[in-house]
């Protein structure tokens, strides 16, 4: 039975990915913060056919209870198999621009909660000898524009952590794997025009199932976006700077 | 026209248009309807194709966040959920386990909540009933902040005004509803050709006894004197030796993604469509094993299939009459006053409904022939026609579907839906539509 822990696990994206697992008939254990969103969505994964659903309630930001909070995974599940980290804000950009809490709002929400969780998770999982660390990053860190620079730079930086630590646990037999999302259409991105480049959460889960399978190390999701941001970071900076985007 | 292009929320038919629709997601079942807004409808995935769906100028309650599953009893084939859970995320989940729902519309892009709230029917209407006889019960949430829990016994009256409610009564959040058996995923169907409609209620009659599904498609084009068609039967194949409990893809899925040039629908082509559909069964009976996909839900396979309209958009007009006493009279009529107006009808549906009465106030089935059609929106003139229809459906003490309306009179209404000054009392004073004001 795979033991399946998922951080961020309100999230519209994590939902499905834990379903896909669900119906393998995994143990998971949900870490989020709302504690009634966390009871229906355990509640949801058993009838998907979860052996088992453990919720923990904690906010994610609250750095100083994280390695008690992981040292209570491990006492739940023994042995951990899969390790998603989804959670993260989008922000308002301009306020961040003028609004000191704003900016480390969005910046402890998608890089220090992540690097700090990484970092002892990292412990355990170099004890087991074994399992994957799969994080939820962005196209958004691909390239810094004005419009999202400040959660741009915080999923890049991510990437930087995320590359660096697969270097240190690839000898110990633990496979790290950074997922780059583009448009998925959910409740981060309830307020944008929705065209042909948005994505479902349930079609970006699969990849992301499919992805930790086969062990890749970093996947586009969908697959298109890689050609994507290809062309955008061929752009020259002396061009790019100029435009509007 | 551009307005229809530019307004997210726009019913299936994409006609009539709403102006400055607002939309808000519940964030959760346990939430609170919102306060600031005059009016709000609630909003599954606006499958319905008129103005049902619709709320001009005022607050659409999206359930698309209300996609949990609750509990599934999988040995008595009891399921609940919250009301946003769609018929094809419920067929993923009971479909191997070898359940199958007790009644489903054309379409499995629709939520839980907006079948209750139209109290939908399917090929098995003279077998199982409608969407509501199978609802065990449900949580009904008013904007007072009361939350009811509604069944046949507890709050009764606010059972069957919320089945076929068409979203006025309150905010349904869960459902509980009992699922049908199957020995396969698999379809035995039938097909034969008609050349009458005497043909049809014959076919009708002998089939209803020995197959829980029929349907037929007609043509309504032709010039032949009377109707002709092809009668499609149905019973859930016995079990195969592979891939029993097959599940429909999620792949194949297609998208229109262009409004088509309103030229491409017309008449001709229109009759021709009609022809060619008639002549692809080249022997007059052929029987084959289908899937259910294609079986209930052929047109899921094209995605915004409606955008082949044109940015006019297009009208359904759906009636019921009684048939029986007088072998179709009313149904004749209609289609005679169809055919010499030369509107053309793309996909012209025909059903018997059976003697199960409707539960709810106003639900639409009864028993009877019922007529589903489809018209490019060619305006005016079409409206008229409708509304010489209408009369003869009002004579004929039938009925007309709200899902399916952008257009009938408040007069017809009250006539068809005779049970309209009780359902009243129950309709939430914050809750209306751009249908109910306009029927009102
Ligand atoms: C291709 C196709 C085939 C179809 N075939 C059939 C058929 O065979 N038989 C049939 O009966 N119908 C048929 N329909 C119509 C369709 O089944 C109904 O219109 C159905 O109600 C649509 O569900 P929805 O989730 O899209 O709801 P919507 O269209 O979004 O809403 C429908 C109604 O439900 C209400 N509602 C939505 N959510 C809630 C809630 N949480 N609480 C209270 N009220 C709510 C809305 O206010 C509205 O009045 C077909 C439609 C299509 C597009
Ligand atoms: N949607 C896109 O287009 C897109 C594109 C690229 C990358 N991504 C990334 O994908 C991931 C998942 O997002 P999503 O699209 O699924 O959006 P979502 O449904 O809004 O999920 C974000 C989740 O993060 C949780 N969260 C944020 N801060 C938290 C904290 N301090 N403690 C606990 N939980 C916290 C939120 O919980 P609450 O519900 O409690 O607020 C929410 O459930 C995010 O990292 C996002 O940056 C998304």
């Amino acid at each position: 039975m795979k033991k399946i822990l998922i951080i961020g696990a309100t999230s519209a994206i994590a939902q499905e990915v834990a379903k896909i697992y669900a119906h393998e008939k995994a143990e998971l254990v949900l870490w989020g913060r709302n504690t009634q969103m966390l009871d229906i969505i355990a509640q949801d994964l058993k009838v998907h056919g979860a052996a088992q659903v453990t919720n923990i309630s904690h906010d994610l930001n609250d750095l100083d209870a994280h390695e008690k909070t992981v040292a209570q995974v491990w006492n739940q599940l023994q042995k951990v198999d899969v390790i998603l980290l989804a959670h993260g804000v989008l922000g308002n950009q301009l306020e961040a621009e003028n609004d000191l809490d704003e900016l480390l709002q969005i910046i402890t929400s998608n890089y220090i909660s992540h690097v700090s969780l990484l970092t002892f998770l990292a412990q355990k999982m170099r004890e087991q000898k074994s399992g994957t660390l799969a994080v939820i990053s962005s196209v958004a860190g691909d390239r810094g524009k004005q419009s999202n620079y400040v959660y741009g730079s915080a999923k890049a930086g991510k990437t930087v952590f995320v590359d660096g630590l697969r270097n240190r646990l690839f000898t110990a037999g633990v496979h790290v794997i950074n997922f780059k999302l583009g448009f998925v259409d959910t409740p981060m991105t309830k307020d944008f025009k929705k065209g042909p480049l948005w994505a479902k959460p349930n079609l970006v889960a699969q990849g992301i199932v499919k992805g930790i399978e086969a062990k890749k190390d970093t996947v586009y999701l969908p697959f298109f976006w890689r050609f994507i941001m290809l062309i955008i970071k061929s752009i020259p900076e002396s061009i790019f700077k100029k435009l509007k985007m | 026209m551009n307005e229809i292009q530019n307004d997210p929320w726009p019913s299936w038919g994409l006609y009539p248009s709403a102006l400055n629709q607002s939309y808000q997601d519940l964030l959760s079942r346990l939430s609170l309807i919102p306060k600031e807004f005059d009016t709000i409808l609630p909003r599954g995935f606006g499958r319905s194709y008129g103005d049902t769906c619709l709320n001009d100028h005022g607050l659409l309650l999206g359930t698309s966040r209300l996609n949990h599953f609750i509990s599934l009893d999988e040995s008595n084939g009891i399921i609940r959920c919250e009301s946003g859970v769609s018929f094809d995320q419920i067929l993923q989940l009971i479909v191997p386990k070898g359940w199958f729902l007790p009644v489903t519309p054309g379409t499995k892009f629709v939520t839980v909540a907006g079948a209750i709230a139209n109290d939908v029917h399917g090929k098995n209407h003279h077998a199982a009933g409608n969407f509501g006889h199978h609802v065990v019960c449900f949580e009904l949430l008013r904007s007072n902040g009361e939350r009811l829990i509604c069944s046949r016994t507890e709050n009764p009256e606010m059972f069957f005004a919320t089945i076929g409610g068409l979203g006025l009564t309150g905010f349904i959040t869960w459902a509980e509803f009992r699922l049908s058996k199957i020995a396969s995923a698999w379809i035995e169907q039938e097909q034969i050709q008609f050349y009458s409609l005497k043909e049809f209620f014959e076919l009708s009659a002998q089939s209803e006894e020995q197959y829980e599904y029929t349907v037929s498609w007609a043509d309504c084009v032709s010039n032949q004197s009377d109707i002709r068609g092809i009668f499609m039967r149905g019973k859930i194949a016995s079990p195969q030796a592979q891939d029993n409990f097959k599940v429909h893809a999620l792949s194949s899925i297609k998208t229109v993604p262009l409004f088509f040039p309103e030229w491409i629908l017309n008449k001709f082509s229109i009759r021709a469509f009609n022809e060619m559909y008639f002549r692809k069964n080249l022997s007059e009976q052929r029987t084959d094993i289908i899937h259910y996909d294609p079986f209930f839900y052929p047109l899921d396979s094209i995605h915004h299939w409606n955008k082949i309209y044109g940015h006019r958009g297009f009208l359904q007009y759906q009636f019921v009459v009684p048939y029986k006493h007088d072998s179709g009279k009313a149904l004749a009529q209609i289609l005679d006053i169809l055919k010499r107006s030369q509107m053309g009808s793309f996909l012209a549906v025909l059903k018997t409904f059976g003697s199960k009465k409707s539960e709810g106030l106003m639900s639409f089935p009864q028993e009877g022939v019922t007529l589903a059609l489809d018209f490019p929106n060619y305006g005016p003139s079409l409206l008229k026609v409708l509304e010489q229809c209408d009369t003869i459906v009002r004579e004929a003490k039938g009925s007309v579907y709200p899902a399916k309306d952008a257009r009938m009179s408040a007069e017809s209404f009250k006539v068809f839906y005779p049970r309209l000054a009780e359902f009243e009392q129950y309709v939430d004073p914050q809750f209306s539509s751009s249908f109910w004001r306009r029927v009102k």
